[in-house]
């Protein structure tokens, strides 16, 4: 089973290396993480994707409660809230036709392409983390160069806030 | 008033009423030193290592119930002080380590002396600080007072980079601190309570099985009226010696891979088991798939973390010991299982802790002596090994803090200078170390440390020429091999003590195990005396590792 938790935390330095340092020591799988700043200042907003079934995540929860500078730690499902990623994909496009193609791909699925010269193209897209994976496996065939993901970020839906402190 | 980083600690140090401090000086904590130089409230022990210095801070702890303070210098005062910070993480034992550190400036280069020791105790502090501004100082100074002591008790580490030490600002100590990632539970949810009542109340069999928790709540004598009146039977773990009195009838002794053959049977045959400030390590559970089978669990935890981790709860209550007990006292009937109770006294008539009385020395004879030389708030300190666990089976414990051990971590060399903390902590009292050779020799520079400022402990060593608990696996386990456990080269630990100045006394017979220790304990001065035991003498009940705890070897 996978989990979405959102975590926030005090940005102080090292806070980072506390989480991920209690992920390993434990053994909990962490398949991505994104920090970034919240509406309020000094504090910081992990999303994390864990794998494990119910126990894990309520360790999980429970440890990452411990630490101190951790504020508040809420377990997203997925039912209940939108998510979001962000990808770079660098794809070769040494002929025409294929030039084409992925221009089209790249057009149903919404996405962008932001950088482009005679031997590639890179592409922009956000969405869910199966519409990322459908994408890349279209654009696989092509050849990819590189790809890069930002790592799922989720919110609750409706006038639910992780912190619970305001709308 | 403007003052220095160095003499904004001295001043936090006085506001949480600090009146010991163990440690080592050093280059870049040269600073602070100089400021404790003048200061006249504070005591500072010089010990001889850095991990004695922690050790002793945590003794200190452990016997007052009060935070223990230690500090070192930088880089390898730092890293010496790490066993002792593990060691107190595990036990849940509030302590704050002070470590200097390089200039700011300097951080992060490979300076002289320089290590991330942050980054080093991330997993074994329950919080650390670099103070990277002088303005911070006081906040994080209070702030780690209040984390040690309160929740789960822990150590916390502040490193103290010696520019700001040095730097100053205007000082002012917090009114309360304001931490809101931090807001431990300490009144158990009522409903929970109300429910494990119930339970108790519908209970054939049940039993306590109490631990550290309960000592560091100061819970014990509301876990005695619990007992007292449900006639529910306890037994508690080796943190949690001394958290029931062992003198009384419903005392089944320690549980779990020494335990006592009757606190295992009572586990694994109860219908209900009301576990109070514990964490199912597995040490006490044995086989934990064959865990306590039959058995409902009401779990009463400060820590969320501990509820459900190891094993499922049916009742788990967050909060306070002491605090959960005072109200669930008020909710529990008075009751009596009797039959239960006699299937106990039963476990307790036929399987009773043995072992063979001859005219040898034997270390359960010393430490049944102790127990009845002793007055019974003394303090029995010890090591790790044989020894340790021979002074939790055959020493009766009645008060809590009376019993003061390496638990989860398993320190050897724990206990000497565990000892010297606990006697600055109540001079008053009798303190007793019991260690081991091979421990005794871990952290034997202390004895400097005792002389220098005539702590009157009583070191016992059970002296049984090797690292006895490791030979008794290798017997066991390892069909004999004793690999690297026969402790050639011991010195002559009165001699030792002797060229320290001061008083050894060597027992090589039973007969003079008596004398010695009311020599010992009538001297004001440190004693050692140096037991040779019988040196292949086993400890038993032993549940192997990984069988369930009610298969016991030595229990027919
Ligand atoms: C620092 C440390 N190193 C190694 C061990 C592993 N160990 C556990 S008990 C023991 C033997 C202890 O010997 P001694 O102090 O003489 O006590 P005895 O068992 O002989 O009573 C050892 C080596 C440990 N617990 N701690
Ligand atoms: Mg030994």
């Amino acid at each position: 089973m996978r989990h979405t938790i959102a975590v926030l935390v005090k940005d102080h330095p090292g806070i980072l290396a506390r989480v991920a340092s209690l992920f390993t020591r434990r053994g909990f799988n962490i398949e991505s993480l994104a920090v970034g700043h919240t509406e309020e200042t000094d504090i910081s907003r992990m999303t994390i994707v864990v794998k494990g079934d119910e126990r894990v995540l309520e360790q999980i929860t429970k440890q990452l409660n411990k630490l101190i500078d951790v504020i508040r730690v809420k377990d997203i499902s997925p039912n209940n809230s939108v998510e979001r990623e962000l990808a770079l994909i660098k794809v070769n496009t040494n002929s025409l036709p294929a030039r084409s193609e992925i221009i089209q791909t790249v057009d149903i699925f919404r996405a962008n392409i932001i950088d482009v010269n005679s031997q590639i193209v890179t592409i922009e897209t956000t969405g869910t983390e199966d519409k990322i994976n459908a994408l890349i496996e279209l654009l696989r065939p092509f050849g990819l160069k590189e790809v890069v993901r930002t790592g799922k970020i989720a919110m609750s839906r409706g006038s639910v806030t992780t912190s619970g402190l305001k709308i | 008033m403007r003052l220095t980083g160095a003499q904004i600690v001295v001043e936090c140090l006085k506001k949480e009423d600090v009146k010991v401090i163990f440690g080592i000086p050093g280059g870049v904590i040269m600073p602070l030193y100089d400021v404790l130089y003048s200061e006249t409230s504070i005591k500072h022990i010089l010990t001889r290592h850095e991990q004695g210095a922690a050790h002793a801070a945590d003794g200190y702890a452990r016997a007052t119930g009060k935070v223990g303070v230690c500090m070192a210098t930088s880089g390898p005062g730092a890293t010496n002080l790490v066993t002792g910070l593990a060691n107190a993480h595990l036990d849940s034992i509030p302590l704050v380590a002070f470590t200097g550190q390089v200039p700011t400036n300097l951080i992060g280069t490979d300076a002289f002396q320089e290590v991330d020791i942050c980054g080093i105790t991330l997993p074994i502090t329950k919080n650390n600080y670099v103070v990277r501004d002088v303005k911070d100082l006081a906040r994080i100074v209070q702030e780690a007072f209040y984390i040690a002591r309160t929740g789960r008790p822990g150590p916390v580490l502040i490193d103290f980079p010696k520019d700001i030490q040095l730097a100053q600002t205007e000082f002012k100590y917090p009114e309360s601190v304001s931490l809101n990632g931090y807001k431990p539970t300490f009144s158990g949810n009522v409903k929970q309570i109300k429910a494990a009542a119930q339970e108790i109340k519908s209970a054939k069999k049940p039993v306590i099985y109490a631990g550290g928790g309960v000592i560091s709540s100061n819970a014990s004598s509301e876990l005695r009226d619990l007992a007292l009146k449900t006639n529910i039977p306890v037994t508690t773990t080796l943190m949690g010696l001394g958290s029931f009195p062992e003198t009384h009838s419903l005392s089944l002794g320690m549980l779990g891979m020494h335990g006592t053959p009757c606190a295992n049977y009572a586990i694994s045959d109860a219908d209900l088991i009301i576990a109070l400030g514990v964490r199912f390590d597995d040490r006490i559970t044995g086989k934990l798939d064959e865990f306590a089978l039959k058995a409902k669990i009401i779990h009463i935890d400060i820590d969320p973390a501990e509820v459900g981790k190891n094993i499922l709860v049916d009742i788990p209550i967050i909060g306070d010991i002491k605090n959960i007990l005072e109200k669930l006292n008020k909710y529990v009937l008075k009751k009596k299982e009797t039959e239960w109770l006699n299937t106990i006294e039963d476990f307790k008539r036929r399987y009773p802790l043995k072992y063979i009385h001859n005219e040898e020395l034997k270390p359960q004879y010393v430490m049944e002596t102790i127990s009845k030389i002793a007055k019974d708030n003394t303090i029995i300190v010890t090591s790790v090994g044989q020894h340790q666990m021979w002074a939790a089976q055959y020493y009766q414990y009645s008060e809590p803090r009376t019993f003061i051990s390496s638990g989860g971590l398993g320190t050897m060399g724990y206990g000497f200078p565990a000892a010297l903390g606990a006697k600055l902590g109540c001079p008053e009292k009798t303190v007793i170390c019991i260690s081991g050779d091979g421990s005794f020799q871990m952290n034997q520079q202390e004895i400097a440390t005792a002389m220098n400022n005539n702590l009157a402990i009583k070191v016992i060593i059970m002296n049984n020429g090797y690292l006895g608990m490791v030979r008794q696996w290798q017997e066991l386990f390892y069909d004999k091999r004793y690999a690297e456990t026969t402790l050639n080269g011991n010195p002559d630990f009165v001699k030792l003590v002797e060229a320290y100045g001061g008083t050894g006394i060597r027992v090589n017979k039973k007969q003079e195990l008596c004398p010695a220790l009311e020599k010992a304990l009538s001297l004001d001065k440190f004693v050692l005396i140096d037991c040779l035991i019988p040196r292949e003498e086993n400890v038993f009940p032993m549940v192997a590792p990984g069988s369930p705890i009610s298969k016991m070897m030595g229990v027919e």
